[in-house]
C-alpha cells in the first residue's frame, strides 16, 4: 500500500492503494466514479478509456503509479453539463444500444478529435477499433464522430 | 374506436406504485433515479398522485410512467412507456421515466425480456394502463364541473370541454382522479389517431449514458456492500473439493472466502448453470479479490468426462443416426421425388459452440436477512430469479425483492438465473449486502453458451426447374437447430424435416434469436444455390415458392404468413434496386421469418485490397405497428452487425472440458472496421398489433452476407466461422 496523489477530472484525490492497481480500479472502487467500465481487464474491449494529458488510455492497463502527475479525465469529466460535442453528437445519432461501451467509445473518440479534428473514415475505423460494441452501434458510432467533427468546426 | 375489457379494478393496478418507488433506485434522489423523456419541459412536481402502477401526475403536470420490463438495450424503457404516453394523451416532453421493479400482478404484464416479446406481450396492458389512466382523469373533471363525461376531451394533458369553454390540465385534476374506479370497458385509439407511436424518439436515458451516470449492475452500490468475486472449476465435467481457505483468507484485502452450493431442487430452464459449486472470495476492492482469485491452490475431482470440439463435431455427424428425434414432419414422397427429380442438390452446414459476451459481465446485488432478500441488478428473468432465490433462501416469494439495473447487453445470456442465486448464497452465508462480479474470464468460460450445430439440406428440381423436393435434417449439442413448420414448409409437395439432439456436458442456453440464427444462415444460404441451379434470379424464386404457399399451401401448420414474408422481399427489392448492377459491388439476399416479425435484407459486398467489405445492407422490416422509429432501427442494424460479426469471427473451442478462449485476445468479436459502412432499415407499414424487433434482425444478415461474399468471391461458406473455418474448398483468405 502506499499513498497517491491523482488529478482526476481537475479535482486532487488521494487514494491509499497497492502500486499496480490499475486506474479503472481506482476510479470505480476508491473514487466511486463508475462511468469507466471494465469489459475485459486486458486491453482488448476500450470500455474503460479514459484521458491521461489528453490522450486515450485504457485505465485497465494504467497503474496507478503511472497516472500519478499526469491529468485524468473520465467521462464523468470529460465536460461540465454533458454537452462536450461527441457527448451532444452522440445524443443527435441516438447511438446507444445498452450503452455500456458508450463512455469508452465517447471518451476514444474525443481524444481523436482532440488531435484530428476532421478525420477520415479510414482514421476513424483506426482510431476506434480498440473499442468493442457488442451491440453493435458501429455505424452510428461512425456518424456521430463525424457529426462532432462537423459541429466542433461550423 | 377499440373497446377493450380491463379485467382489473383500481387497486390491483394501484399495488405496483408503492414497490417501484421504494427501494429500487440505486440510492439516487428523486431527479437523477428517473429520466426525463428530454429536458422536461414543465416544473418538477411538488405533490405526485398515483394514478395506477404504471402511471404518476404531478401536480404541473409532469408525468411518470413506469416501464414494466428489464432494459437490455433493446430500448423498451422508451418505447414501452411510450404506448402508455400515447393512450394518456400527453406530451413526451411531458414525461419522465422510471424503471419498475417486479411486481407482475401490478403491471398485468410478464416482466422479462426474452423471445423479442415485451412489445407484443405488454401491447394491450401498456395501451390499458395509458387509457385507464385517461379515463379516470376525464371522469374526475366532469365530477368537478358536473357535466356528462360526454361532454368532455382529452389531448395532450389537457381535459376541455367540447362545447365551452373549461379547461383543466392533469396535474390540477390528478388529486382528485386517484379516487376513481377504473370502468370495465376502455376506448383505445385506432392507429390512426396515434401522435406518438411511430415516430422517432431518442432513448430516455441517452444522456445519462453519454455522461456516465451509475446505471448498470456493476455500478450498483449500498451502504455496507462487500464485493465478492467466485472461481469455478477450470473444466466442464469437474466439481470443487477445496481449495487453501487458510492463505486466501490471510491475504490483503480478503474478508471471507468459502464455498457455496446453489443447487436448487427441481431446478427449471431458467436455473440451468455450468457449476454448482463455486468458490467465493469477500473482499472490498476488485483489484484485490483479482489478486487472491491468482493465488487460488484448488482440489478438484471429475464428475463427468471432459469433452474437446473434435469429438463435438463428431458427436455432430453421429448425430445423423443416433440422435433424439425432438421434432419432425413429412409431406408427401420426399424419397420417391428426389428419385425422380432431374437435380439434386445436398448441402451440410455448420456452427461450432459461442458465447454471449454482453459487454458487461455477469454481477448481481444481494442482501440476504434472516427473513427477507433483496437482490438487484441485470436480469432479464426477474420473475424466474425469485423463484430460484425462493427455493434456494427456503424463504417466501412474498419476502424477496428483485429490481432490474439496465443491463450492459442481454443476448439471452441473462434469461439464466444463477449469477443472481450465487449473490444470495454468498450474502447468506456472510449476513450481510454484497455484489458479486465476475471477470471478463470468469463469464466466458462458465456460459450458457449458443449451442454447436450441423444441418444437412437438400433439395431437388425438375427438369422445369421447380422444387418439388426438401429436405432438412439438423443435429444440435444438445438440442437440434431446425424448425420443421417454418418455410420452405408448405411450399413444396414433397418436403421433410428432422431435428435431433445430441447429449453434452457443456452447458447452453438461449443466445440471440436461438437455432434461428444458425438455421437462417444455413437455410437462406442453401436456397441461394438452389436458385442458381435451377437458373432463378434469388427473390423471385422465393416469392414463386410464397406465391404456392398463399395460395395452395402443402399443409396446415406453416407457422409464417406467406403474404408478409413475401412483402418484406419485395420491399428490400425495392429499395435496393435489386436487378441493377452496380461495376465492383456484389450483392446477396436473404429472409427470415422469426419471433413473429419479418425481416429481408440485402447486401452489398466489395472488394477492396483483395478484402471483402460490406459497403451498404438494406433492411426491410415486418413487425406491424411501428412503436419508435429511432430505437427499431438501431436494434435492427445492431442485429446485422452482430449477424455478420458471429458468421465471420467468433467460435468458443473446448480441449479437456475447458473453453479455449477466455477473452477479447483469443475470441473475437466484430470491430468497427468490420462494420458495414452504411445500413437502412425501412418498414412496412400497417396497422398490424406490434412484435419484437430485439432477435429478428440478426438471422439474415449471416446468409445474405454468405450470398453476397459468394457472388465476390466464387466461395460458397458453410461453415462458421467464416473467416477461419475450413470450406472444403480453394479460396481467398477473408477476415
Ligand atoms: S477493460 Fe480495459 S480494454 Fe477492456
Ligand atoms: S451499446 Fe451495448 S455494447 Fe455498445
Amino acid at each position: 500500500m502506499a499513498t497517491f496523489n491523482l488529478q482526476i477530472n481537475g479535482k486532487n484525490q488521494q487514494v491509499d492503494v497497492a502500486p499496480d492497481t490499475p486506474m479503472l480500479w481506482v476510479l470505480r472502487d476508491h473514487i466511486k466514479l463508475v462511468g469507466t467500465k471494465y469489459g475485459c481487464g486486458v486491453s482488448m474491449c476500450g470500455a474503460c478509456t479514459i484521458h491521461l494529458d489528453g490522450e486515450a488510455v485504457r485505465s485497465c492497463q494504467t497503474t496507478v503509479s503511472a497516472a500519478e502527475g499526469k491529468s485524468i479525465t473520465t467521462i464523468e469529466g470529460l465536460s461540465e453539463k454533458g454537452d462536450h460535442p461527441v457527448q451532444k453528437a452522440w445524443l443527435e445519432m441516438d447511438v446507444a444500444q445498452c450503452g455500456y461501451c458508450q463512455a469508452g467509445q465517447i471518451m476514444s473518440a474525443a481524444a481523436l478529435l482532440e488531435r484530428n479534428p476532421n478525420p477520415s473514415d479510414q482514421e476513424i475505423e483506426t482510431a476506434m477499433n480498440g473499442n468493442i460494441c457488442r451491440c453493435g452501434t458501429y455505424t452510428r458510432i461512425k456518424q456521430a464522430v463525424k457529426t462532432a467533427a462537423a459541429n466542433s468546426q461550423s | 374506436m377499440t373497446l377493450i375489457k380491463t379485467h382489473h379494478n383500481r387497486r390491483s393496478f394501484l399495488k405496483v406504485s408503492a414497490a417501484a418507488g421504494g427501494g429500487m433506485m440505486i440510492g439516487f434522489n428523486w431527479l437523477t433515479s428517473c429520466t426525463p423523456a428530454s429536458e422536461p419541459a414543465i416544473a418538477i412536481p411538488n405533490e405526485w398522485f398515483d394514478i395506477n402502477g404504471y402511471i404518476k401526475i404531478g401536480d404541473t403536470g409532469l408525468v411518470t410512467i413506469f416501464s414494466p420490463n428489464p432494459e437490455i438495450g433493446q430500448n423498451v424503457m422508451t418505447s414501452m412507456p411510450m404506448v402508455v404516453a400515447e393512450e394518456l394523451d400527453v406530451k413526451w416532453d411531458h414525461v419522465v421515466v422510471e424503471q419498475g421493479a417486479l411486481d407482475e400482478d401490478a403491471f398485468k404484464n410478464p416482466q422479462f425480456a426474452g423471445g423479442s416479446l415485451s412489445i407484443k406481450l405488454g401491447w394491450d396492458a401498456l395501451r390499458m394502463a395509458g387509457a385507464a389512466g385517461k379515463r379516470m382523469l376525464l371522469e374526475a373533471a366532469a365530477k368537478e364541473w358536473a357535466v356528462d363525461i360526454s361532454e368532455l376531451s382529452a389531448s395532450e394533458g389537457v381535459i376541455s370541454e367540447k362545447n365551452g369553454e373549461r379547461s383543466v390540465g392533469y396535474g390540477e385534476i390528478a388529486s382528485k382522479a386517484a379516487g376513481i374506479e377504473v370502468p370495465e370497458e376502455l376506448e383505445l385509439k385506432e392507429p390512426k389517431d396515434y401522435k406518438l407511436i411511430g415516430t422517432f424518439q431518442k432513448n430516455v436515458e441517452g444522456p445519462k449514458i453519454v455522461t456516465g451516470k451509475p446505471l448498470f449492475g456493476l455500478d450498483y452500490e449500498k451502504e455496507g456492500m462487500v464485493l465478492a468475486m467466485i472461481q469455478h472449476p477450470p473444466a466442464f465435467g469437474m466439481k470443487i473439493r477445496d481449495f487453501n481457505e487458510g492463505e486466501i483468507k490471510a491475504m490483503d484485502g480478503v474478508k471471507d472466502a468459502f464455498i457455496i452450493d446453489t443447487t436448487t431442487e427441481e431446478p427449471i430452464w431458467a436455473e440451468t448453470n455450468a457449476f454448482n459449486n463455486l468458490i467465493a472470495i469477500i473482499g472490498d476492492t476488485t483489484w484485490e479479490l483479482m489478486q487472491a482469485k491468482k493465488a487460488l491452490k484448488v482440489n478438484y475431482e471429475t464428475v463427468s468426462d471432459p469433452e474437446n470440439s473434435e469429438m463435438h463435431e463428431q458427436w455432430l455427424i453421429e448425430g445423423f443416426d443416433k440422435g433424439n428425434v425432438e421434432e419432425s414432419r413429412t409431406d408427401g414422397d420426399p424419397d420417391a421425388a428426389f428419385a425422380k427429380a432431374a437435380k439434386v442438390i445436398e448441402r451440410t452446414f455448420t456452427s461450432p459452440f459461442m458465447a454471449h459476451n454482453t459487454m458487461e459481465p455477469m454481477n448481481f446485488f444481494a442482501h440476504v436477512t434472516g427473513d427477507s432478500a433483496e437482490l438487484t441488478g441485470p436480469t432479464q428473468t426477474p420473475e424466474a430469479l425469485r423463484e430460484a432465490a425462493a427455493k434456494l433462501l427456503g424463504m417466501d416469494e412474498d419476502n424477496i425483492s428483485v429490481n432490474m439495473t439496465r443491463m450492459g447487453g442481454g443476448f439471452g445470456r441473462r434469461l439464466y438465473v444463477h449469477f443472481g442465486l450465487e449473490a444470495a448464497a454468498i450474502s447468506k452465508q456472510l449476513g450481510a449486502p454484497v455484489k458479486m462480479i465476475y471477470t471478463r474470464e470468469d463469464d466466458m468460460t462458465q456460459g450458457t453458451y449458443r449451442p454447436a450445430y450441423r444441418s444437412t439440406y437438400k433439395a431437388g428440381l425438375d427438369a422445369d426447374n421447380n422444387l418439388i423436393a426438401f429436405s432438412v435434417k439438423g443435429v444440435g449439442l444438445p438440442e437440434g437447430p431446425v424448425f420443421p413448420n417454418r418455410f420452405p414448409a408448405g411450399t413444396v409437395d414433397n418436403y421433410t424435416a428432422v431435428k435431433l439432439g445430441m447429449p453434452t456436458n457443456i452447458s447452453t442456453g438461449a443466445w440471440r434469436a436461438p437455432r434461428s440464427h444458425f438455421t437462417a444462415g444455413a437455410e437462406q444460404s442453401f436456397i441461394d444455390e438452389v436458385a442458381e441451379l435451377a437458373g432463378k434470379d434469388p427473390i423471385e424464386f422465393r416469392l414463386e415458392l410464397f406465391e404456392r404457399a398463399k395460395n395452395n399451401p402443402v399443409g396446415e401448420e406453416n407457422d409464417y404468413d406467406a403474404a408478409r414474408y413475401a412483402g418484406v422481399l419485395e420491399l428490400v427489392k425495392e429499395k435496393a434496386n435489386w436487378g441493377t448492377s452496380i461495376p465492383g459491388m456484389h450483392r446477396g439476399v436473404a429472409a427470415y421469418y422469426c419471433h413473429n416479425s419479418y425481416v429481408a435484407q440485402v447486401f452489398d459486398v466489395a472488394m477492396e485490397s483483395g478484402q471483402p467489405k460490406v459497403k451498404k445492407v438494406w433492411c426491410a422490416v415486418d413487425c406491424g405497428i411501428v412503436v419508435n422509429r429511432e430505437g427499431a432501427k438501431n436494434i435492427i442494424e445492431g442485429g446485422v452487425v452482430d449477424g455478420i460479426g458471429h458468421g465471420m469471427y467468433s467460435e468458443l473451442k473446448f480441449e479437456n472440458g475447458s473453453s479455449v478462449h477466455n477473452n477479447f485476445n483469443s475470441y473475437q468479436l466484430i470491430r468497427h472496421s468490420q462494420a458495414p459502412e452504411e445500413i437502412e432499415v425501412f418498414f412496412v407499414e400497417n396497422e398490424i398489433a406490434p412484435t419484437g424487433l430485439g432477435e429478428p434482425g440478426l438471422p439474415p444478415a449471416e446468409a445474405a452476407l454468405a450470398n453476397a461474399l459468394y457472388q465476390a468471391t466464387g466461395t460458397r461458406y458453410y461453415h462458421r466461422p467464416f473467416s477461419t473455418a475450413d470450406q472444403g474448398q480453394e479460396r481467398i483468405e477473408i477476415g
